[in-house]
């Protein structure tokens, strides 16, 4: 009798390039990735504009972010873990309410500077939406998406080929050093402590050595096929309105929570 | 007679550190022909690859590709060159760089100028050619060896070359692979030369080999009359597989 094992993440597990991708029908899959990105650039500028004092606005930014999350199909267990990576970035934001001058509050069994506190959480709360703005993007849209989008944009072509470059070869290296680390191992090294680390020193030099040449060897062959610094590239697809509104709307609900928190707060 | 697909004379070459590897290499092949180019490691074999599309430039004798010089100062000649001898090259991980199949086999003929509606029909001759038409759309990266070694042939018959240059076609390639690609190779219409080590692949596919050594052609005949010559074999490095014999 065959013996099946389940293994999770199969389909897209073995492809470095594509981890953060995640495979659902949504709305929110299916616009074209420029326009995604525009969109997620636009939300998070308004929201770094918006005052920090603004409280009420960043629930309401929160609410519609967390919507967004829903119509993607996206499993908040795995926003919230993809979210950690921002920790070491807004780890001093976090230490800002103790160290400073001026007026002090105290929350708790804390004495608190209060200048701190609302660069701190101003910091704190616009990086996490802004962090789970990338994660709704990356998410949503495979990596080549994105680059296309980002061609699509302007943005330079040889930073763009660069990029394209980098996703199709993350593999090729990753099984590379792979085998490196089994060849490694099946000689009985198991790296464990800092006097391993001229081992592994050694094994990246190694991998970069082989890398570069096949470096070489790619821009051979595609000399060989009649390169001359253009790669090919799809035409724009047509998009019709509707499509732009709908991808706008992530912004666009952003800029009224912005206007309506600037009325409120003149009254 | 007509004009052979390719034509070299006296060519000689040294990389820049001096080292020599091609010492005057004479050999015509005809259109149509399939020759395997055999000759131990080191011979100069992917040197000479090297040169018939201009990579390395020519620094003495000529090469002619369908009556055309290859001259790799000239750009607007090099370009068609490249579109008229199809390089397929050892490892597919080297030439297969788009992120998909389709984009893949596309590079090349985009870049002779194809687009559109002409340049898909292309594509799809190429991986039809090849029996890898359903992944188009697939990486690179999520197909078997011999899958990326049928893909990097199907990239180059795209840009429908006069002559087909092989590096190295069975290598990594288990049993069922070798022979898929043998009919591929054998049902296409087109010059072949096949640099290998794989001496019944040779015979399965070339009337005719060459043998290369020290940078110069030591022997130019029939593939049957190379093979049957153990002398010759034993002088140049090369050896049937044990129990494998040619009558």
């Amino acid at each position: 009798m065959a013996i099946k094992v389940e293994q999770e993440n199969h389909h897209h597990g073995h492809d470095v390039g594509e981890r953060l991708y995640l495979h659902r029908h949504s709305l929110v899959h299916s616009l074209p990735s420029h326009l995604k990105i525009i969109a997620a650039v636009a939300f998070i500028l308004i929201v770094v504009s918006t005052p920090v004092t603004q409280w009420p606005a960043f629930i309401a930014y929160f609410v519609w972010l967390l919507s967004v999350v829903v119509i993607a199909k996206i499993p908040f267990s795995l926003l919230f873990k993809r979210s950690l990576i921002e920790i070491p970035f807004v780890f001093f934001a976090i230490l800002m309410p103790f160290f400073g001058t001026g007026e002090k509050i105290q929350v708790g069994p804390f004495d608190l500077y209060r200048e701190g506190v609302i660069a701190g959480s101003g910091i704190v709360v616009k990086g996490t939406l802004g962090v789970m703005t990338a994660i709704i993007l990356s998410t949503s849209t495979t990596a080549r998406e994105i680059l296309r989008g980002l061609e699509r944009l302007r943005l330079p072509v040889l930073m763009v080929q660069i990029a394209s470059f980098m996703l199709r070869y993350v593999n090729v290296v990753n099984d590379e050093m792979e085998r490196m680390k089994v060849a490694r191992e099946s000689r009985g090294f198991e790296a464990t402590g800092i006097k391993h680390w001229k081992v592994l020193a050694t094994a990246a030099g190694a991998l970069f050595i082989r890398s570069y040449e096949r470096g070489e060897r790619v821009h051979l062959s595609m000399l060989s096929r009649g390169y001359e610094g253009v790669l090919p590239h799809d035409e724009p697809p047509h998009i019709s309105k509707r499509v732009w509104l709908i991808a706008m709307l992530y912004p666009l609900v952003a800029v009224i929570i912005f206007i309506a928190q600037l009325l409120i707060g003149k009254m | 007679m007509n004009t052979p697909s390719l034509e070299i004379k006296e060519l000689a070459f040294a990389y820049p550190d001096g080292n020599q590897a091609l010492y005057g290499v004479n050999l015509s092949v005809q259109k149509g022909e399939r020759v395997a180019l055999l000759g131990p490691n080191g011979a100069g074999k992917t040197t000479l690859v090297m040169h018939m599309n201009g990579i390395h430039p020519t620094s003495h004798g000529s090469i002619h590709v369908a009556g055309q010089l290859v001259d790799s100062k000239n750009k607007e000649s090099i370009k068609e060159i490249r579109s008229k001898v199809g390089i397929v090259f050892q490892d597919p991980d080297d030439q297969l760089f788009m992120p998909t199949v389709g984009e893949d086999v596309a590079f090349g003929p985009y870049n002779m100028g194809k687009r559109g509606a002409e340049l898909d029909d292309i594509v799809d001759d190429a991986l039809k050619l090849v029996g890898m038409s359903e992944f188009k759309d697939r990486p690179p990266h999520h197909l078997s060896f011999g899958q990326r070694r049928r893909v990097a042939v199907a990239t180059v018959l795209a840009m429908k070359p006069e002559i087909l240059v092989l590096d190295e076609p069975s290598s990594n390639l288990d049993p069922a692979s070798r022979r898929e690609l043998a009919d591929i190779l054998r049902s296409l219409d087109i010059t072949m030369v096949m640099v290998t080590h794989d001496l019944p692949y040779a015979y399965e596919l070339c009337a005719r080999s060459v043998i290369l050594k020290g940078g110069v052609i030591v022997a130019d005949g029939s593939t049957h009359a190379i093979l049957t010559d153990s002398a010759l074999l034993a002088a140049n490095r090369l050896e049937l597989p044990v129990g494998f014999s040619i009558q």
